[in-house]
């Protein structure tokens, strides 16, 4: 190990004779990928810089932003409700299978709202619109790249960023959110209806103890719950994540149409793993600072 | 093939006529297209003579060449529009080497070379889409080598680039792709862009009340060259770049576009560089001619004098046409 590591300081491995050249080699991929992710998080973090200062720069691109907000926000109304819907039936099926063992299935409603609220919502729209949205994004502005449009747009004196990664970021941060509250609304809702049809809960007792788990947890600014200030600070990160994915893949998209197809599969690999990590960390954050 | 004992100018023009034209003759019959390319072919032989007296001004002139008695007095040498001045460079290996163009004011300059010499890189340094590693670039007398992303955006707003495929917007339509200069730089209200847009479509040979609706994805390739160019001088441009503009066009769309070019220089008296493959057109069109050859410019003039070398790399480029 001590030969390695002196090695690596004097870069001695590739004088070395040719039973050591393996080990260089490897040595050198292994500094070339590192090299390669650094810079790539230094791109993606110019970027990102350049698309929120551009937020309060003119021109606004007003049009672009209502546009967006149509494509990421009412485009992926459909589907956000039909994963909210049923996800929430299911909570309700399993926790009213599994407590009413212990005689608990009243909790079934206050478990659905924690869960929904907390995390299933903002974590399952984030993923259903990081599928829908993302591959777009990356899909329509990885072919703008191929078919020179990006460069069209730079000679036309237009900065692409502007132009279309702060309008996209916008949109998402302000849709996620509200895709995020419909989809908790939902989610509610199916748990209601499997809660009042299969595990026999009447429905005014179910929103009773929604609303109790609501107000459980505490308020912030005496009105707003916890459990509210979760549940959309995370989706409005989450659309920060998956628009900016979107954006950097698809215009750092190369080699034609096979590129195109490659940038939306990292888009939404990448801001998949993304949502998943930061979720975690974010609940950990809230929960040390909200009261 | 051109004959070296006529007077290189003259000698060449039937010559890329006769070839050029048996194409555009077949599309073009009217009265008025042919006086307008007579009056095309004229201005370009005006134009070559002008550049051969600037480029070979010790030089004896060729033999059958015009006798100093014919020619035009003196004129002031236009201003220059573009300059690299000794460019050169380098993505890992070298990409151009000591490279020094100028176009003029008017001039159409035509850059050729085989692929991968960096004749595009050339366009995207006039455009400080690249930045050299050593010489400068001169726009308008601006050097534009160093300059700043936001200030680099606001250069390029004077210059009009024509690409390979055209690079419309896929989601605007045609009149739309044509009124974003207008409605990203300037305050005209929409009467206006409207009336700019119908002019510049027409210019480009296009009706508007037939193509201004339609999506690029519903226009042949020669529609979408000319939109293209309607697009790039819709800010009424007096730098044009154009990149491979008739690759992958049939003989007849070649010819329109190419003397589309040469209408744009001939009636607004634009200044043009051209990058192309189609040493045909080239000939039509150039005021000169600038041939990369490894990484550098190893030939500038006018046609007439790329078609009278003698070098051995000009005659074989030359050959396959």
């Amino acid at each position: 190990m001590q030969r390695v590591l002196s090695c690596l300081v004097s870069g001695c491995w590739s004088s070395r004779p040719l039973a050591s050249e393996p080990l260089s080699h490897s040595l050198d991929r292994l500094n070339e990928l590192a090299k390669q992710k650094v810079h790539e998080v230094q791109n993606f973090s110019v970027l990102a810089w350049n698309a929120i200062r551009f937020i309060f720069a003119r021109p606004f691109y007003l049009g672009d932003i209502v546009d967006q907000m149509d494509v990421i926000g009412v485009g992926s109304l459909g589907i956000v409700l039909l994963t909210g819907f049923f996800t929430g039936m299911v909570l309700a099926l399993q926790m009213g299978n599994s407590l009413q063992t212990f005689g608990a299935t009243l909790y079934v409603g206050r478990l659905v709202t924690a869960s929904m609220i907390r995390e299933l919502g903002p974590v399952l729209a984030g993923l259903t619109v990081a599928g829908r949205v993302g591959s777009g994004i990356a899909a329509e502005i990885g072919s703008m790249k191929v078919t020179e449009q990006i460069d069209a747009l730079n000679t036309l004196g237009t900065d692409p960023i502007k132009k279309l990664v702060t309008p996209r970021l916008l949109a998402a941060l302000l849709m996620l959110p509200v895709l995020t509250v419909i989809d908790d609304f939902v989610g509610i809702v199916g748990g209601n209806i499997v809660g009042t049809l299969i595990v026999g809960i009447p429905t005014g007792v179910y929103w009773r103890t929604v609303w109790a788990q609501i107000a459980s947890d505490g308020f912030v600014f005496r009105y707003i719950p916890n459990d509210f200030v979760q549940g959309l600070a995370k989706p409005f990160i989450f659309g920060g994540i998956i628009a900016l994915s979107g954006c950097y893949y698809g215009l750092a998209t190369t080699g034609g149409t096979e590129g195109v197809g490659q940038s939306t599969t990292r888009t939404v690999v990448a801001s998949s793993i993304a949502i998943l990590i930061v979720d975690y960390f974010m609940t950990q954050l809230l929960l040390s600072v909200l009261p | 093939m051109i004959g070296d004992d006529r007077d290189p100018v003259d000698s060449a023009l039937p010559e890329h006529r006769s070839a050029a034209d048996q194409a555009a003759d077949a599309s073009d019959a009217t009265a008025d297209q042919a006086a307008s390319e007579a009056a095309d072919e004229r201005k370009a032989a005006s134009v070559r003579r002008a550049i051969r007296r600037e480029l070979e001004p010790d030089e004896a002139p060729a033999a059958g060449a015009s006798q100093p008695a014919t020619a035009a007095p003196t004129k002031p040498e236009p201003a220059a529009v573009v300059q690299l001045e000794h460019v050169s460079l380098a993505f890992g290996d070298p990409v151009l080497e000591d490279v020094s163009i100028t176009a003029r004011e008017g001039q159409t300059i035509v850059i050729v070379g085989e692929s991968g010499t960096g004749k595009s890189t050339t366009l995207k340094l006039i455009l400080r889409l690249l930045r050299p590693d050593e010489g400068r670039v001169l726009v308008h007398g601006e050097d534009i080598t160093n300059v700043a992303f936001d200030e680099a955006l606001r250069i390029r707003q004077t210059m009009g680039m024509v690409f390979q495929g055209a690079a419309l917007f896929d989601s605007l339509d045609v009149f739309e792709n044509v009124a974003y200069p207008l409605r990203e730089h300037t305050t005209l209200d929409e009467e206006e862009i409207a009336a700019r847009v119908r002019e510049k479509l027409q210019f480009v040979d296009l009706e508007p009340d037939k193509v201004e609706r339609l999506l690029p994805a519903e226009l042949s390739g020669g529609m979408r060259k000319r939109v293209g160019i309607a697009r790039a001088m819709s800010n009424n441009a007096k730098l044009m770049l154009y990149d491979e503009p008739t690759s992958g066009l049939d003989p007849l769309t070649t010819g329109t576009i190419t003397r589309l070019i040469m209408k744009l220089q001939r009636e607004l008296g634009v200044t043009s560089v051209v990058v192309t493959h189609d040493i045909r057109s080239a000939n039509r069109m150039a005021s000169a001619i600038a041939l990369l050859h490894d990484h550098r410019i190893t030939f500038f003039g006018t046609p007439e004098e790329m078609a009278a070398s003698d070098d051995p790399y000009i005659r074989d480029f030359l050959g396959g046409y």
